[in-house]
């Protein structure tokens, strides 16, 4: 079979009917890639304004509605048009048939669909911004019952979620049958890469989970249209169920954030350890745990909404459980950076930032889990740190690292390291600089969601807006720096293992071609064996 | 290298075909799922009022229903055994079957609609106001789960009788009728779903 | 790998079997409908909920298959119906809690 890289090759249809036609992973993956991050700008942009009207207390630049328009949409565009998609529809959908030594996943015509389903339901967003009451102010939310009195567009917007969520489960159901049937000979479960491990538990919440929201979604249609009255307090419904159907999807959707990141740590590490991954079978687990635990805990996002005692206690209880699974990844990372050989190149410097501030997010999420102190952070701006540090400093963080981890696999070109890790250190400045003060502000009382506020709280909101500048720099820098590289014809490469990995996709051709191999390989060890193992002398 | 070419070769994966069906069918269980999370809270709340709600509801029809559509399941059933047989026109009639009772089913709900709107009660409608708040949240309830479960039948109608098609087309045979399979799945999960919504909302007396 | 033919290595039932089942199915409902005329108080539930099961299960086991596909299946369904339980159970926690049991 010829050698034709997936950039170059022509099939039946030309130029861009053959990449929005084409059920290629790797074209998909691309087509996710330039909608993921046009939209991740868009949302961005939304932040930057926000930020700008929190300069000073009272009207800095926009009005109270604009206000609250603003900061739903930079929910509902970061969270479910790049967060959640983010890394299974960009990476996963690039290399987990390679990694598993496949031509494909099981359905690729499925796999278009999703795509299909994403553009379909961003256009819905974008329409509801236009049309109706104009853009909806309700906060990603939608809680019942001002989304169901609000004159803003809710309906159009909420149906765009409904119609985004069919992405992410179409997008779920392929990867857990091509994990069950496509891996090639010798690659047994345990054989299988970490980020495999990492998909496949997200895929099972991405299958399970949605519809649950799907449900919920169509019901504040259904009550906004219809009175239909399940949710309407004034007709016997209970608000309360809103929020338990909400949340039962919603807080397993941070881990189909989360875990796909996790599961790209799990190779940038070895990478860069030149060494096994210590672990394998504890990460492995803790991904399905993680998945699984991740079910039990939605009520802590309700500790202040008048849901009872015992159960308040109950899902406090099994908060804490669930940060034990994510420990042992941790932990496992660093054993492996133990007496390892690092070489400390810029995707690994993300991993290394991803850490600490993940860290920092999931230990101030142990603070929020437990009911008196949640009493007193819920609603703050704590809670807007919290999340940013693990969402944004967890998935974002990664959704960088891991283009810089296969930027020149993908696109045959290399970018300028020093310039990427610049960026990197501005972005974790200006990161820590716009939500490390939210935590101090939160723990005084600013409300979150709120448009004024008391003077007293002014220095942390202009520190933070300072920060969002220097870290939205630090993106933009790597950002032209990833475009440069693509824009180049001087440093295309063909290197096909620039940076010395273990796994499938680091043997076939940089590009890759159309269906990855011209033989399916076979597989006789672990995905992060090498054959001059570092073993650490053992100490008399 | 042509697209087509390439991928001529792809084998077929009648296991992972019906796995991906099996998938999509739970995201369909936690669909209706959520809906039953909803009727199990508020019938905790008001067990005496949905009582009442429930008796203005004809449990005959419910029953005849009931017996519709697990007929309609055996012949979906029966059909790809006719199929595995070779039995083509034989699998085609119970197929036919099929559609008619989903057809049939969908005319009793057809009636049970109408009569309740005669009677103004629906979302909105003149009757619900003098409802109690139990028996409204019934009827929302009532009206959602089953106009939701109206239309996967309309799907999976649309589903058999695409595979009736494929039948007669040659597209789906003995020893290549995955889809078929597939299409009686989804049709056994709207069967399993009615199971339950039949005694939740016509036998609580 | 990928099978492309139809590897069962187990003979698909008759159609007897499958008549059969149904004449349990339709029992069932006869069952489930002559005991609501019965005053059951807050076994009602329970009962209707038991026999929807039970007719569920012969649904599943032998007009889909599962009894005698791969165990992967029931597997997957096990999976599937324990989170949706866990939903339940953790919801009622709130409400049994919130609401005076009556």
């Amino acid at each position: 079979m010829e050698n034709v890289s997936y950039l170059d090759y022509k099939g039946k249809h030309k130029g861009l009917l053959g990449w929005i036609l084409s059920t290629d992973h790797k074209r998909i993956a691309i087509l996710y890639l330039v909608s993921l991050i046009i939209f991740f700008l868009v949302a961005m942009t939304f932040g930057f304004l926000m930020r700008l009207e929190m300069l000073t207390p009272g009207k800095t630049i926009i009005d109270p509605q604009t206000y609250n328009a603003l900061f739903t949409l930079h929910g509902v565009i970061m969270i479910f048009l790049f967060i959640i998609p983010g890394i299974p529809a960009v990476f996963g959908n690039f290399f987990l048939p390679i990694m598993l030594g496949a031509k494909d996943v099981s359905f690729p015509r499925l796999n278009l669909l999703s795509w299909y389903f994403y553009i379909g339901g961003a256009a819905l967003v974008l329409i509801s911004l236009f049309t109706g009451g104009g853009p909806i102010d309700t906060g990603w939310t939608f809680y019942v019952p001002y989304s169901l009195r609000t004159q803003t567009n809710v309906s159009l917007a909420v149906f765009a979620a409904f119609v985004l969520g069919f992405s992410s489960i179409l997008t779920g159901l392929n990867f857990i049958v091509t994990i069950h049937r496509m891996r090639c000979p010798g690659m047994g479960w345990f054989k299988m890469p970490l980020f495999a491990w990492g998909l496949y538990s997200t895929a099972w919440i991405q299958v399970l989970a949605t519809p649950v929201i799907g449900i919920t979604l169509l019901l504040i249609i259904l009550e906004r249209f219809f009175g239909v009255g399940i949710f309407d307090p004034a007709l016997g419904g209970d608000p309360l169920l809103y929020q338990h159907l909400f949340w039962i999807y919603s807080h397993p959707a941070v881990y189909i954030m989360i875990l796909p990141a996790m599961g790209l740590v799990s190779e940038i590490i070895p990478t860069f350890s030149k060494k096994d991954i210590f672990g394998y079978g504890p990460i492995a687990m803790s991904s399905l745990a993680i998945a699984f635990l991740g079910y039990l805990v939605w009520g802590h996002h309700m500790f202040s909404s008048g849901i009872s005692d015992t159960s308040r206690a109950i899902f406090s209880f099994l908060t804490f459980i669930v940060a034990i699974p994510t420990g042992i990844k941790v932990f496992n990372w660093v054993a492996t950076l133990y007496k390892a050989s690092i070489d400390a190149r810029a995707p690994f410097w993300f991993v290394v930032a991803f850490i600490v501030i993940f860290s920092i997010g999931g230990l101030t999420g142990l603070v929020l889990g437990s009911l008196n102190t949640d009493i007193h952070l819920t609603d703050t701006y704590f809670v807007v740190a919290h999340f940013h540090y693990v969402m944004f400093g967890g998935m974002g963080l990664l959704f960088f690292g891991g283009l810089h981890y296969w930027f020149p696999k993908m696109f045959g070109k290399m970018y300028n390291e020093k310039i990427a890790k610049l960026g990197t250190l501005i972005f974790v400045i200006g990161f820590n600089g716009l939500y490390f003060p939210m935590f101090i502000m939160g723990y005084l009382g600013m409300p979150r969601r709120y448009y004024d506020y008391l003077p007293q709280y002014q220095i942390y909101h202009v520190i933070s807006t300072i920060g969002s500048w220097v870290l939205i720099i630090g993106i933009l820098i790597l950002i032209f720096n990833l475009l440069k590289a693509l824009l180049s014809k001087s440093n295309t490469t063909t290197e096909l293992n620039p940076w010395g990995g273990t796994t499938l996709e680091w043997t076939v051709p940089t590009p890759p071609p159309l269906e990855n191999f011209d033989v399916i390989p076979t597989v006789t060890h672990g995905p992060y064996y090498r054959p001059n193992l570092i073993k650490p002398e053992k100490s008399h | 290298m042509s697209n087509e070419a390439a991928v001529a070769h792809v084998h077929r994966d009648d296991e992972g075909s019906k796995m991906g069906m099996w998938l999509f069918l739970f995201t369909e269980l936690l669909l209706f799922g959520g809906m039953f999370i909803l009727y199990a809270s508020y019938r905790f709340m008001y067990p005496d009022n949905f009582k009442v709600a429930a008796m203005r509801l004809d449990t005959l029809i419910g029953a005849v229903n009931t017996i519709l559509l697990l007929t309609s399941s055996l012949t979906v059933v029966l059909a790809i055994t006719a199929l595995r047989r070779n039995q083509k026109t034989f699998s085609l009639y119970l197929l036919g079957f099929t559609v008619v009772a989903g057809g049939a089913f969908l005319v009793n709900k057809f009636f049970e609609w109408s009569a309740k709107i005669h009677h103004g009660i629906y979302p909105k409608g003149p009757e619900m106001a003098n409802l109690s708040d139990g028996e409204s949240v019934f009827y929302g309830l009532y009206y959602v789960m089953t106009g939701l479960h109206a239309l996967h039948i309309i799907v999976g109608l649309a589903f058999i009788i695409f595979m009736m098609v494929f039948i007669a087309r040659g597209k789906q045979t003995g020893d290549n009728c995955q889809k078929l399979e597939n299409a009686g799945l989804y049709w056994h999960l709207v069967d399993i779903i009615w199971i339950f919504l039949f005694p939740l909302f016509y036998l609580i007396h | 790998m990928s099978d492309n033919t139809n590897t069962h290595t187990h003979e698909h039932p008759g159609y007897g079997l499958y008549i059969l089942v149904w004449a349990g199915l339709v029992g069932l409902t006869t069952i489930t409908v002559a005991l609501a005329g019965f005053n059951l108080a807050s076994l009602t539930v329970v009962v209707a909920m038991a026999i929807a099961v039970i007719k569920s299960l012969l649904v599943t086991n032998y007009f889909m298959h599962v009894r005698t596909d791969s165990a992967v299946f029931k597997i997957f369904i096990f999976v599937c119906l324990a989170i949706f339980l866990t939903m339940i159970v953790l919801t009622f926690f709130d409400l049994t809690y919130r609401f005076p049991l009556k």
